[in-house]
C-alpha cells in the first residue's frame, strides 16, 4: 500500500484529469485524430478497408472513419475477443479490417484470439491499440506497459510504434498495403507534430536517423523519439552531441541500420522506449548487438518491471525517468 | 453437393455417407491407436447432412468463392472432418493412413494451413463462432448468398467468448450463420452438464435472439430437416442447431465405454469396431 500523501511542499499537486491524458506539451504543434483521418483517406483508395471497434470508437479516433463510412464500420461492444476473431473472419473473406481498442484490451485480454485466429492463420488484420505504454495515468488496467513484448513474441506479427501525427498518417496507408497481421500503437486525440520538420518519411521496416551526433546514440521508438529529440536539444546546451535513431518498426527490426549506427563506435548507446524494460526494443537491440559482436556502452531507458502508479502523466513520466528532462539528466550522468 | 449438381438417384444415401465417414474415422483412429474417435462417431450423421445435403462446394476447388463455409471450432474433431472431407473427395482417401503422423496434412488438431477444406485453426476452444461472425459479415458485404456453418462442442459453451459471439451474431442479424453444437455430454473432466451447467440451452439461445432447434443428432431425417429449416427460416436471426448425440455411435462396445473423451482402443478392437460398423451398414 502507498503511504498517505503529504500536503507539505510548494508544488501544486497535478490531477490524473482523465483516463486519456494528452501527451502534447503546452504550446506544442498538434494535429487532431491523425489515425482517423488517415484511415478515411486510405479507405477512399482501398474499398477492402473496414473499421471495427469494441465500444471505444470515440477514444481511438475511429469515429472519424465511422462518420465518413458508417456502413463500413462494425461495432462489437466491449467484446474484444469477438472483435478480433471476427476480424480474422473478415480478413479471410478478403477485407482489410482495422480493429481498434485500447492496447491493454487487444494485447492482454484477446491475446489468444490474436495468436490463433490472426497470427497463426496469417490473416490480413490491422490491430490498432490506443494508450500504449505509459500514456494513461489511470493505473495498470489501462497502462499497456508490455504490449510490444506480447506482440513481438508472436510469429507473423509486424509491430509498429509511431512517434507522432506526421508518422501516424504515413503508417496507416503503409500497413493497409502490407499483407499480413500488424499491431500498431495508437496516439490519439490532439497528437503532437514533431517529425515533419525533419523531412522524415516512414518506411515499413526501416529505422532512420532523425538527427546525428558524435557523443551519444539514442535508439528509440514511438513517444520516446519525441522525448529523445527534446532531450538532445537540452543536452546540446551542455555540449553533448546526441544522435537519435528512430525505430518505428519494432518487428521486423531494421538490424542492418541499428548495427551500422551502433557499430560506429565511441558513442554511448541508449535505447529509450515507452515500454517495460522486459521484451521490448531495448532487449531486442541489446541481444542484436551481443549476437553480432558489436561492442558498445549500453544503457536502457524504459518502464520498470512493476505495476505502474496512477497519477498525472507528467508526474509519472518524471517519476519513471521518461520525460525529456529526465532522459537528458540520466544521459548526462552516464557520460 | 454443388448448386449446379442436381440430386442423382444413384447417389449414395445420407445413411451410406454417414457409414463411410464413420469407417474413415475408425481407420484413422487405428493409425494412432487412440484419439477422439467417440466424438467422430457421434457427429458423423451431422457431417453427412452438412456435406451431402446442405452445403454447396466444389471438391476440386476447396477455396471456391461460391462455397458455403464450414468452420470446425472443436479442432479435436478433425478426425471426423477429415473423414467427411475424404468422403467428399476433397482429401484423397490414401492420406487417411497418414493421420496424426509426421509430415501429414492431417494433424490431430485441425489447422487451416495444413489441410484443404479446413477453414480455421482450432485447438484453442471457443473461437470458431467469433471467426464465423466475421465471415458472415464479410459474405454479406460481398452480397454473397452463401452460408457460414460452424460446429462446436458443448464444452465450448463454458468459454465466455462464445457468448460474446452469440450476442454479436444476433446483434448483427447474421441470418447466413448456422451453428451446430454437439451435445454429447462429455468433456475432458467429465459429463459436460456437470463440469459447467449450460441448460436450458434452447431457452437461452431463444432469449439471445437465435432461431433455435434441438434435434436427435443421430437421427438423419431429423438432422436433415433441421438444416433445411435453418437455411430457409425467414427471420433475420442467426440459426442454431442443438444436436444431442451419442458418443461412439454405431459401435456398440464403444458406446458403452465410460472413459470416452480421449479413447484408448486396444489393437484388436479396431477391427471389431469396423466389423460392428459393417454389421450396421445401411441397406
Amino acid at each position: 500500500m502507498k503511504p498517505a500523501p503529504t500536503t507539505a511542499g510548494g508544488k501544486p499537486r497535478l490531477t490524473t484529469s482523465a483516463m486519456i491524458a494528452s501527451i502534447a506539451a503546452e504550446g506544442q504543434a498538434t494535429k487532431p485524430a491523425p489515425f482517423g483521418h488517415a484511415l478515411v483517406a486510405a479507405a477512399k483508395q482501398d474499398d477492402t478497408i473496414v473499421g471495427m471497434t469494441a465500444d471505444l470508437g470515440k477514444y481511438t479516433d475511429l469515429h472519424v472513419f465511422r462518420d465518413a463510412f458508417p456502413d463500413r464500420c462494425y461495432q462489437f461492444g466491449m467484446a474484444e475477443q469477438l472483435m478480433l476473431g471476427a476480424a480474422s473472419g473478415l480478413a479471410k473473406e478478403g477485407f482489410t479490417p482495422f480493429a481498434t481498442t485500447y492496447a491493454v484490451f487487444a494485447t492482454r485480454r484477446a491475446y489468444d484470439f490474436i495468436h490463433q485466429t490472426i497470427a497463426e492463420e496469417d490473416r490480413n488484420v490491422k490491430i490498432v491499440g490506443a494508450l500504449p505504454g505509459l500514456t494513461s495515468g489511470y493505473g495498470p488496467s489501462h497502462q499497456a506497459a508490455e504490449d510490444l513484448a506480447l506482440m513481438r513474441a508472436m510469429p507473423n506479427m509486424t509491430v509498429i510504434d509511431p512517434c507522432d501525427a506526421h508518422e501516424t498518417e504515413q503508417v496507416v496507408p503503409a500497413i493497409a498495403a502490407h499483407k499480413g497481421p500488424v499491431y500498431m500503437r495508437l496516439l490519439r486525440g490532439q497528437v503532437p507534430l514533431v517529425l515533419a520538420e525533419y523531412g522524415y518519411r516512414f518506411e515499413l521496416g526501416k529505422a532512420k536517423t532523425i538527427r546525428d551526433g558524435r557523443d551519444v546514440l539514442i535508439i528509440s521508438s514511438g513517444l520516446m523519439t519525441m522525448r529523445s529529440l527534446e532531450a538532445a536539444a537540452l543536452l546540446a546546451a551542455d555540449k553533448v552531441d546526441v544522435s537519435v535513431l528512430h525505430v518505428p518498426t519494432i518487428k521486423p527490426l531494421d538490424t542492418a541500420t541499428i548495427l551500422a549506427e551502433a557499430g560506429k563506435g565511441g558513442r554511448l548507446v541508449v535505447v529509450a522506449e515507452n515500454h517495460t524494460v522486459i521484451g521490448g526494443l531495448g532487449e531486442a537491440v541489446g541481444a542484436l548487438l551481443m549476437r553480432e559482436g558489436v561492442q558498445a556502452r549500453f544503457r536502457h531507458i524504459g518502464l520498470p518491471d512493476e505495476f505502474l502508479l496512477a497519477g498525472a502523466l507528467p508526474t509519472l513520466h518524471d517519476h519513471y525517468g521518461i520525460s525529456a528532462e529526465k532522459v537528458a539528466s540520466r544521459i548526462k550522468a552516464w557520460m | 453437393m454443388t448448386t449446379d449438381a442436381a440430386p442423382r438417384s444413384n447417389a449414395p444415401s445420407l445413411a451410406e455417407r454417414a457409414w463411410r465417414i464413420r469407417r474413415n474415422a475408425v481407420r484413422m483412429g487405428e493409425v494412432q491407436g487412440q484419439g477422439y474417435i467417440a466424438q467422430a462417431l457421434d457427429i458423423a450423421d451431422v457431417l453427412a447432412v452438412a456435406y451431402f445435403h446442405a452445403m454447396t462446394y466444389r471438391p476440386d476447388d476447396p477455396e471456391w468463392e461460391g462455397r458455403d463455409r464450414f468452420l470446425l471450432s472443436n479442432g479435436h474433431y478433425a478426425i471426423a472432418l477429415y473423414a467427411a472431407l475424404i468422403e467428399a473427395g476433397i482429401i484423397p482417401e490414401a492420406e487417411l493412413e497418414t493421420y496424426g503422423s509426421d509430415d501429414s496434412r492431417l494433424p490431430m488438431s485441425g489447422m487451416a494451413s495444413y489441410t484443404p477444406g479446413m477453414e480455421m485453426s482450432g485447438g484453442s476452444l471457443g473461437i470458431g463462432l467469433s471467426i464465423a461472425v466475421g465471415m458472415g459479415l464479410g459474405l454479406k458485404r460481398k452480397g454473397s448468398k452463401n452460408f457460414v456453418y460452424t460446429l462446436f462442442s458443448d464444452g465450448e459453451l463454458d468459454e465466455g467468448s462464445k457468448w460474446e459471439a452469440i450476442m454479436g451474431a444476433a446483434h448483427h442479424k447474421l441470418d447466413n450463420l448456422i451453428a451446430v453444437v454437439d451435445i454429447n455430454q462429455q468433456q475432458a473432466d467429465g459429463p459436460s452438464g456437470q463440469v459447467m451447467g449450460f441448460e436450458p440451452l434452447v431457452d437461452k439461445m431463444n432469449a439471445f435472439g437465435w432461431f433455435t432447434q434441438r434435434v436427435d443428432g443421430n437421427d438423419l431425417d431429423a438432422v436433415k430437416a433441421a438444416f433445411d429449416a435453418a437455411r430457409n427460416h425467414p427471420e433475420p436471426k442467426p440459426r442454431m442447431i442443438i444436436a444431442d448425440t451419442k458418443m461412439g455411435k454405431g459401435v456398440p462396445f464403444l458406446e458403452a465405454r465410460e472413459r470416452n473423451h480421449f479413447m484408448r482402443v486396444d489393437a484388436h478392437e479396431w477391427q471389431l469396431a469396423l466389423d460392428a460398423l459393417d454389421a450396421g451398414r445401411p441397406a
